[in-house]
C-alpha cells in the first residue's frame, strides 16, 4: 500500500475507493461478530460464498462480513443492499433460496423477515424493526456497514476524517477544548469527564505521556466494548490517536482481554493497515505528529479493568490496584501521566472531533451528553446491544426496544452497572437513564450492562450471586474487600439456604460500610452495592428469608418444596415418568404425591405438568400438607362426581 | 524539600512534601494503628487500619494514612466514631484468622473488637505482606510471594529459592503479626510436602 502523506492524499485515496465501488451493486452483509459466530454465522458465510460461486454471481454480488449488528437474539442477520432487505436467524439451508429468490428474482422471502410479535406484520428493512427504530446508533451504527478487517471500508464511510481535521486544522489544545466542551464522560464506569482527565495529563510536566484503551470488559453479560472493537476497530484507533495528539502522547496501549480473540485479531490487523497507510507511526499525514499503538493481552482478571490495576498489569506486574491519591493522569503507567478510557469513550472522541461538540451535545441530558450502548440481557425478549440517547427511560429501553419480558412473566427489576452495580425496581421504570440518575437510584452506569430480572428471580439470591462473583474476582490485597466480601458471601448464602438469623441484615450493613469507606479501590468500594440496592428496594424479601424461611420468588431451592395439588392432579403420570430421582409416588388414575425425602427440587415435575392441570406447585415458608391417605388417591372425574 | 503545614487532631503539624500523613503524625507523637506498615518497606496500604478522616475543600473522606501524601491545609482526624467503627470491624475480620495474635488482641481491646464475631478461618495469615515485601525489598530474594487472588490468596515460599535462602535467614518470621506461626508453617510445608 502507498503511504498517505497529506490530507489531499487521503482525499484522493478515498475518492479512488468510492469510484471503484458501484453503489448499485448487490451487497450481502452478514453479521460476523462473536455472538453471531456462536449462532452459526461462520457456516452461513461459507454456504453463502459457495452458493454465489455455484450460481455464477461472483462478479455481481459482493459479500461483506460485518461486525455485530446488536440484535443478537435473532442472529445471524443478513442485509441485502441497496434495498436493505433484512433476513433474521439465517441458517445455511436458507441460502440457496435467498440467492435464487431475492438476489436473482428480487422476491422477498416472507418467512425470513422480522414479524411483529403483536400485529404479526412483516418488516422488510432492518432500520424499521422496532428494536432498531427506537435506537440512536451514533457510535454503533457503522458496525453494520463495514468489514472490520478492511481499512478501505472504514475510509469509504469517511474514516480518519476526524484525525485529518485535527492534524491539519486544529492544535492539540483545540482538540482537548472540543472534548471538554462536549462534556463527554467516561463510558467505562465512573463517568469522569474525559476532557478534565485529559487536561490534567496535558498540563503534567513530564514529557513522556501515555494514552490507553481499556478493553478489559469483564462484567457478566456485557459485550458492547467487545463488539465495537471487533466491528469497528479503526474508530477506536482514530479516537486514541486524537487523544494522544490532544495531550501530547506518542505511545498508546490497548489492553484487551485474551478471551476476546476476534477483537485481538481485528485490532491487530487494523493497527497494521493503519501503519501501512500512515495513520499511525512517524509523521502522521505529514503533520509531524508521531504515534504508535501496542496491543497488550490481559490474562482475564476482572480487577484489571480498574485503571490502576490495569496499568500495573501493563507494566508486567501482578494486576493489583494501587492507591490513587495521586491520579493516574499525573502519575500513571510507569509513573508517567496516562489517560485511560474505555473502548466506547474513545469511539465517541472520533465522533466529537468529526462533527463537533455542539452536535454531540444535542444528544442526551444536561449532565450526561451523547448516547450509551447497553448490553440488554437476562429475561428479555430481544437480547442484544442497544444504543440510546442518555435520558431514555428504562421502560422504553426494556419494553419498546427490548420487547418486554418473555413467557408472559412480570418484570421485577433491572440490574445495571455490572457486578458492583445495583438493582432498580419496577416503580423506577420511568427513570431516565444517565450517569447521575442511576447513581441516585443506588445503582450505576458502569460500562452499560443491563440484566433484566423477572418475577421468578429471588433478589437475595441475585445479591449473593454478584457478591460471589466479586469475592472470586477481588485481588485480595485489602481487608475490607477480601475479608469483608468473604463474610458477606457466607451470610448471604446462609440466608438463601434458610440459615439466616436476626441481626444478619445489620451485620451486612456494617460490612458494607467498611468496604465502601475503607477499601483500597473502586472494586472494593462498590462491591456492597448488589446487597445495598436489593436491600433498599426488596427488604421484605430479606426479611421473609430470615424470619419465615420463605423465598417469595419461590426460587431458593432450600426454602421451597414441590407439592402436587390433589384437587388438580389427574394422575396422567407425566411427572412420574420424568422425575429423575423417582421421587413421585403414583399410579394409573391415582393422585400423585411428591416424596419430599427423595425430591432434589430439580423442578422437572413443575415444568412437565400439563398446563391444563397445573397441579404441581411450589410452596415456601409453610409446611408441606400431609399426603392424601392411600385409599383416597383414586382420581375422580368431576363430571362423574356430580352423578 | 518544601515545608507543608497541616492540622492533625487539632494540632498544627509541619511536614515535608512527599511525606505521608502517617509519617507526619508519628513525627509529632500522634499514633495511628498499623499492621502492614514497616519503616523499611514501601507503604502497601492493605490493612486499612490506618484509615483516617481528611477534610479537603470542605469534603471529608476516609483515606489510608500510610499512603496518603500530606498536602497544605488539610485537616486530619485520627479518631472518630466512624473511624473507630471501621477499625473495630477490620480487627474482627482479622481475628477470625488469628485470634491468638498479641498485636491483634491489644488492638481489639482498644477498639472493643469481639474476636468471636466471625466464624474462625483455617489460615492464620492476615495478608499484611510484611514477609513477602521484606524478602523482596530488603533481602531481594523473593523467596516468598502471594499466590492466587481474592479470598483464596495465600502466602507461599518458592521451594527452589527457600531451600537455599531461608534456613539461615528467617528474618521475616518476627515481622509476622500473627506470631510467625503462619510463616513457619508455610515454609515447612513447602519444603517437606511440596
Amino acid at each position: 500500500m502507498t503511504r498517505i502523506n497529506s490530507p489531499a492524499d487521503l482525499e484522493k485515496f478515498r475518492q479512488g475507493i468510492l469510484s471503484s465501488r458501484d453503489s448499485d451493486k448487490l451487497c450481502i452483509t452478514l453479521c460476523s461478530g462473536s455472538a453471531c459466530q456462536a449462532s452459526g454465522s461462520g457456516e452461513v458465510a461459507a454456504s453463502l460464498e459457495a452458493e454465489i460461486e455455484k450460481q455464477g454471481l461472483s462478479s455481481k454480488v459482493e459479500i461483506r462480513k460485518t461486525g455485530c449488528h446488536g440484535f443478537c437474539e435473532r442472529g445471524p442477520i443478513i442485509v441485502i443492499h441497496p434495498d436493505e432487505t433484512c433476513y433474521l436467524q439465517i441458517e445455511p439451508v436458507d441460502i440457496p433460496e435467498i440467492i435464487s429468490q431475492t438476489i436473482k428474482e428480487k422476491q422477498v422471502i416472507e418467512r425470513l423477515l422480522y414479524s411483529d410479535p403483536v400485529t404479526g406484520k412483516k418488516i422488510v428493512h432492518e432500520s424499521e424493526i422496532p428494536f432498531y427504530k427506537n435506537q440512536e446508533r451514533l457510535v454503533f451504527g457503522n458496525n453494520l456497514k463495514i468489514d472490520p478487517k478492511s481499512i478501505e471500508d472504514y475510509l469509504a464511510i469517511g474514516g480518519y476524517a476526524a484525525l485529518t481535521k485535527a492534524l491539519s486544522e486544529m492544535t492539540g489544545e483545540q482538540v482537548l477544548e472540543e472534548v471538554k466542551k462536549s462534556n463527554l464522560r467516561g463510558r467505562g464506569g465512573g463517568g469522569f469527564p474525559a476532557g478534565i482527565k485529559w487536561e490534567g495529563a496535558r498540563n503534567a510536566p513530564d514529557a513522556t505521556k501515555y494514552v490507553i484503551v481499556n478493553a478489559d470488559e469483564g462484567d457478566p453479560g456485557a459485550y458492547m466494548d467487545r463488539s465495537l472493537l471487533e466491528g469497528n476497530p479503526h474508530s477506536i484507533l482514530e479516537g486514541l490517536t486524537l487523544g494522544a495528539y490532544a495531550i501530547g502522547a506518542h505511545e498508546g496501549y490497548i489492553y484487551v482481554r485474551q478471551e476476546y480473540p476476534l477483537a485481538v485479531d481485528n485490532v491487530n490487523k487494523a493497527i497494521k493497515t493503519a501503519e501501512e497507510l500512515g495513520f499511525l507511526g512517524k509523521n502522521i499525514l505529514g503533520s509531524g505528529f508521531d504515534f504508535t499503538i501496542k496491543v497488550h493481552q490481559g490474562a482475564g482478571a476482572f480487577v484489571c479493568g480498574e485503571s490502576s490495576a490495569l496499568m500495573t498489569a501493563l507494566e508486567g506486574r501482578v494486576g493489583e490496584p494501587r492507591p490513587k491519591y495521586i491520579r493516574s493522569n499525573i502519575k500513571g503507567l510507569w509513573d508517567k501521566p496516562s489517560v485511560l478510557n474505555n473502548v466506547e469513550t474513545w469511539a465517541n472522541v472520533t465522533l466529537i472531533i468529526n462533527k463537533g461538540a455542539n452536535w454531540f451535545r444535542q444528544y442526551g441530558t444536561e449532565g450526561s451528553r451523547g448516547t450509551k450502548i447497553f448490553s440488554l440481557v437476562g429475561k428479555i425478549t430481544n437480547t442484544g446491544l442497544v444504543e440510546v440517547p442518555m435520558g431514555m427511560t428504562l421502560r422504553d429501553i426494556i419494553f419498546k426496544i427490548g420487547g418486554g419480558i418473555p413467557n408472559h412473566k412480570k418484570f421485577k427489576a433491572v440490574q445495571t452497572g455490572g457486578p458492583s452495580g445495583g438493582c432498580i425496581p419496577e416503580e423506577l421504570l420511568d427513570l431516565g437513564v444517565d450517569f447521575d440518575a442511576l447513581s441516585q437510584a443506588g445503582s450505576m452506569m458502569g460500562s452499560g450492562g443491563m440484566i433484566v430480572l423477572d418475577e421468578d428471580t429471588c433478589m437475595v439470591d441475585v445479591a449473593r450471586y454478584f457478591i460471589e462473583f466479586l469475592t472470586d474476582e477481588s485481588c485480595g490485597k485489602c481487608v475490607p474487600c477480601r475479608e469483608g466480601l468473604r463474610q458477606m458471601l457466607k451470610i448471604l448464602t446462609n440466608i438463601t439456604i434458610g440459615k439466616g438469623k436476626e441481626g444478619d441484615i445489620e451485620l451486612l450493613e456494617e460490612l458494607s460500610e467498611t468496604a465502601k469507606e475503607a477499601a483500597l479501590c473502586a472494586l472494593g468500594q462498590s462491591a456492597p452495592n448488589p446487597f445495598l440496592s436489593t436491600l433498599r428496594y426488596f427488604r421484605d424479601e430479606y426479611e421473609a428469608h430470615i424470619k419465615e424461611k420463605r423465598c417469595p420468588a419461590l426460587s431458593c431451592k432450600e426454602l421451597i418444596a414441590f407439592y402436587i395439588d390433589p384437587e388438580k392432579c389427574q394422575g396422567c403420570g407425566t411427572c412420574l415418568k420424568k422425575c429423575p430421582t423417582d421421587a413421585i409416588i403414583g399410579g394409573k388414575k391415582m393422585i400423585h404425591i411428591v416424596d419430599q425425602e427423595k425430591c432434589t427440587k430439580c423442578g422437572t415435575c413443575f415444568e412437565v405438568c400439563p398446563t391444563k392441570f397445573s397441579a404441581v406447585t411450589k410452596i415456601s415458608g409453610v409446611p408441606v400438607p400431609p399426603p392424601v391417605p392411600e385409599e383416597e388417591r383414586t382420581v375422580v372425574k368431576k363430571s362423574k362426581e356430580k352423578q | 524539600m518544601s515545608e507543608i503545614l497541616l492540622e492533625i487532631d487539632g494540632k498544627e503539624v509541619k511536614a515535608k512534601s512527599g511525606m505521608t500523613i502517617l509519617e507526619a503524625a508519628r513525627s509529632v507523637g500522634i499514633s495511628i494503628p498499623t499492621l502492614c506498615y514497616h519503616e523499611a518497606l514501601e507503604p502497601f496500604g492493605s490493612c486499612r487500619l490506618c484509615s483516617v478522616e481528611v477534610e479537603i475543600h470542605g469534603r471529608i473522606k476516609l483515606v489510608a494514612a500510610c499512603v496518603y501524601p500530606v498536602a497544605a491545609n488539610i485537616v486530619v482526624k485520627t479518631r472518630s466514631a466512624k473511624i473507630d467503627r471501621i477499625r473495630k470491624m477490620i480487627l474482627e475480620l482479622y481475628l477470625a484468622h488469628a485470634p491468638d495474635s498479641f498485636v491483634l488482641q491489644d488492638l481489639a481491646k482498644e477498639y472493643g473488637a469481639d474476636k468471636d464475631r466471625f466464624e474462625k478461618e483455617s489460615s492464620f495469615c492476615i495478608h499484611c505482606g510484611l514477609c513477602v515485601r521484606y524478602c523482596a525489598e530488603v533481602k531481594q530474594k523473593n523467596a516468598i510471594g502471594f499466590v492466587d487472588r481474592g479470598a483464596r490468596k495465600e502466602i507461599c515460599f518458592i521451594p527452589e529459592i527457600a531451600a537455599q535462602e531461608c534456613w539461615d535467614c528467617k528474618e521475616c518470621f518476627p515481622l509476622c503479626p500473627t506470631e510467625a506461626l503462619q510463616a513457619a508453617y508455610v515454609l515447612s510445608q513447602s519444603l517437606f510436602s511440596p
